[in-house]
């Protein structure tokens, strides 16, 4: 076992598979010598060679393209956008290629390739650097969305996500990147991919998030404990595929629940939850299904932000109104 | 070749003329008799079934379709240099190019009538899927060359674009990657001067499209894309240089698309005869025609013959694949994943049950 954080924990997932499987290859903006960014990728180059953790061409749309051409002649690339709001440039090849290949060529070429993408909001950034954009891939047929949201699942999720043979959107909050830390064994592991994961028992609402919002979930529970209101959490870990089970069970049992994301509330995964609770527990529900979510308007610069982040105390006001009800 | 034909002197590659005569003796392609008349009937061949598919298409019995009529030297040539393991990155006018590659013709038939399960190209190796999205899969083309060098494979990829393809940014992104990475591709850009409607002299006001190369480091090649010699000696160049050299190239093929830019198009609205007349006489079957009948290795009567030998061939495959093709309702969720997700699974059911409640109304 080993202290590290989100950081630490992509870093050693990449090394371990760098390391096992010469098919994997890294790269993108910056990738290579500087090690990302949010040095992400430090120190891989050094140690696996320039054939395999490298800087590319500043071109997103490329990036995606030769990684696709790079998985269907056999390869695994890892490839990492430099912020979520760059990525757009790469929506064609995405929408047309990542996620259509398997299915056009009817299952003869696998698209065997994770696109790293940090995201969110909470860092103080510039315009374009702090979207939440997983509904958006989420609805893209043919994609896989994964969120980690501590260092363990990082490490075991984007060990699955490089091994699975279906394209995986791996979304890394910025914000918690090194805001927790965690004892992660050294050893390799994985976190599988649709399979949510209950944080605490509860038995009166249902809380539904993943990625950054779990923390602040977490710190708003600290407040319903003193109210007396027993809360279970579930990070959802994978948006797609969508672990309907677990959340239906949970709201089965508590027959309330409140999903909490930092996304534009309407059309989101949010939506979703919401449909969820309607479809598989209609009859158990105490109170109207409620969502947590950014307004829907574009992330305002730094100085608004605070009135868009969702925050533990509006949290706390919607779970205890919803028990309320 | 790249240094005597500099697309900055906006020189074209030829080796015969228009009445078939050898003007660069110095390129001509070694062929065989054997060979120069196997071209001529790939030629022949992919001629034949584009105008048939064509005519199905007006039967209503196939969808929308892109026509290779006026085209077809650059696919054979293409599909008479590109070896089994090479990889053929498509756009969706290189029918030549496929055929050699080992796509079936009811493949053919089968993705033009709807089915995805055209494009599983059973019998091909290393074909990509025909691209829509003008200009994409030529960043595949890049990613796969660098799948081969770094695994250290003998490969070359063929990817081919249209004229207006060259404005698109995954063009100049694939060439640039490609450039910097120093991969074995060749990107081939069939110029049959019009993006449906838009002449090329509206996407670019480059001297050619050959000299887009030079901005990427890469080498660069105008080629009469309507003179089969030329066009297989630029390929096999080129692919020998990729792949011994593993540096990209573009080669620009400067032809006509005679026929309409899909089935669904009507040249009329925007070309004149005398412009279709002046390219008639540049037709690559015209020519090798000529060529051969000068060596006594054609005739009309052998054309005639071959011909209706291929249409024959031709239409029982064709009904044989509308009597066969089938389309069950697990084909649209089977392969958008390699492992079923459990909801996709659900709503397959779901729709199922919505069938039987149908048919028991019934």
């Amino acid at each position: 076992m080993k202290a590290m954080n989100i950081v630490n924990a992509i870093n050693d997932a990449l090394d371990i598979k760098l390391s096992e499987d010469k098919n994997v290859v890294v790269y993108g903006e910056d990738v290579g010598y500087e090690g990302g960014v949010f040095r992400v990728t430090e120190g891989l180059q050094k140690k696996h060679g320039v054939e395999r953790v490298f800087d590319s061409p500043l071109a997103e749309s490329g990036i995606v393209g030769t990684a696709v051409g790079m998985a269907v002649a056999g390869l695994r690339p890892v490839v990492e956008m430099q912020f979520c709001g760059f990525i757009y440039p790469a929506f064609n090849q995405i929408i047309s290629h990542v996620s259509r290949m398997h299915n056009r060529s009817r299952g003869v070429y696998k698209v065997p390739m994770v696109i790293r993408l940090p995201y969110g909001g909470g860092i103080n950034a510039l315009e374009h650097h702090s979207e939440s954009m997983e509904s958006m891939f989420a609805h893209i047929p043919g994609l896989k969305v994964v969120v980690p949201s501590t260092p363990h699942d990082a490490k075991g999720l984007l060990i699955s996500a490089i091994e699975t043979d279906d394209p995986v959107l791996f979304l890394e909050s910025k914000r918690i990147y090194r805001a927790i830390k965690q004892e992660v064994s050294e050893e390799k592991f994985s976190v599988p991919i649709g399979k949510a994961r209950v944080l605490a028992q509860g038995t009166d609402v249902t809380v539904v998030a993943y990625g950054a919002m779990i923390r602040e979930v977490q710190k708003a529970m600290i407040m319903t404990k003193e109210a007396g209101i027993s809360v279970e959490l579930i990070d959802l870990r994978t948006i797609y595929p969508l672990d309907k089970e677990t959340v239906t069970a949970s709201i089965k049992k508590t027959g309330r629940v409140i999903f909490v994301g930092e996304e534009p509330r309407s059309f989101g995964v949010g939506s979703e939850i919401m449909a969820l609770a309607n479809d598989e527990a209609f009859l158990h529900l105490e109170a109207p299904p409620k969502r947590v979510a950014a307004f829907d308007v574009i992330v305002p610069y730094p100085r608004g932000e605070h009135h868009y982040m969702i925050t533990p105390e509006k949290i706390f006001y919607e779970i205890e109104r919803t028990v309320k009800f | 070749m790249f240094d005597q034909f500099d697309p900055a002197d906006n020189k074209m590659f030829q080796v015969i003329d228009n009445n078939a005569k050898v003007i660069n003796q110095e390129w001509m392609p070694q062929l065989s008799d054997e060979e120069l008349i196997k071209l001529y009937k790939d030629m022949l061949f992919v001629r034949t079934l584009d105008f048939m598919i064509v005519s199905y298409q007006r039967q209503g019995r196939l969808f929308t379709y892109p026509p290779n009529y006026g085209q077809e030297a650059i696919g054979v040539a293409a599909g008479a240099v590109l070896r089994k393991d090479d990889w053929l990155v498509p756009a969706f006018r290189e029918l030549g190019a496929w055929l050699a590659k080992g796509v079936t013709v009811k493949e053919i038939f089968m993705f033009n009538m709807g089915f995805e399960e055209g494009l599983r190209f059973t019998e091909a190796n290393h074909v990509l899927p025909f691209t829509v999205p003008i200009a994409s899969q030529l960043l595949h083309a890049a990613g796969i060359g660098y799948a081969a060098k770094y695994q250290k494979k003998d490969e070359v990829a063929f990817a081919f674009v249209g004229d207006g393809g060259t404005s698109e940014g995954d063009f100049h992104e694939a060439l640039n990657f490609a450039g910097v990475w120093k991969v074995p591709v060749v990107f081939v850009v069939q110029n049959n001067q019009y993006a449906i409607s838009v002449p090329v002299k509206m996407q670019t006001a480059s001297l050619n499209l050959a000299i887009k190369s030079k901005a990427y480091g890469i080498k660069g090649l105008k080629v009469d894309g309507n003179d089969i010699f030329a066009m297989v000696a630029a390929f096999r160049f080129a692919h020998e240089y990729a792949r011994t050299e593993g540096k990209a190239v573009l080669i620009e093929a400067v032809t006509y698309r005679r026929g309409a830019h899909t089935t669904s198009d009507d040249p009329t609205k925007y070309r004149t005869t005398e412009e279709e007349k002046e390219w008639e006489l540049k037709d690559p079957l015209r020519r090798m025609k000529l060529f051969l009948e000068k060596k006594k290795l054609w005739s009309d009567a052998e054309e005639e013959r071959i011909t209706e030998e291929y249409k024959k061939e031709i239409d029982r495959q064709f009904l044989e694949t509308e009597e066969t093709v089938k389309y069950p309702l697990e084909d649209v969720f089977k392969y958008m994943y390699t492992e079923m997700p459990q909801d996709l699974r659900d709503q397959q059911i779901e729709h199922e049950k919505f069938l039987q409640w149908k048919n028991a109304r019934k």
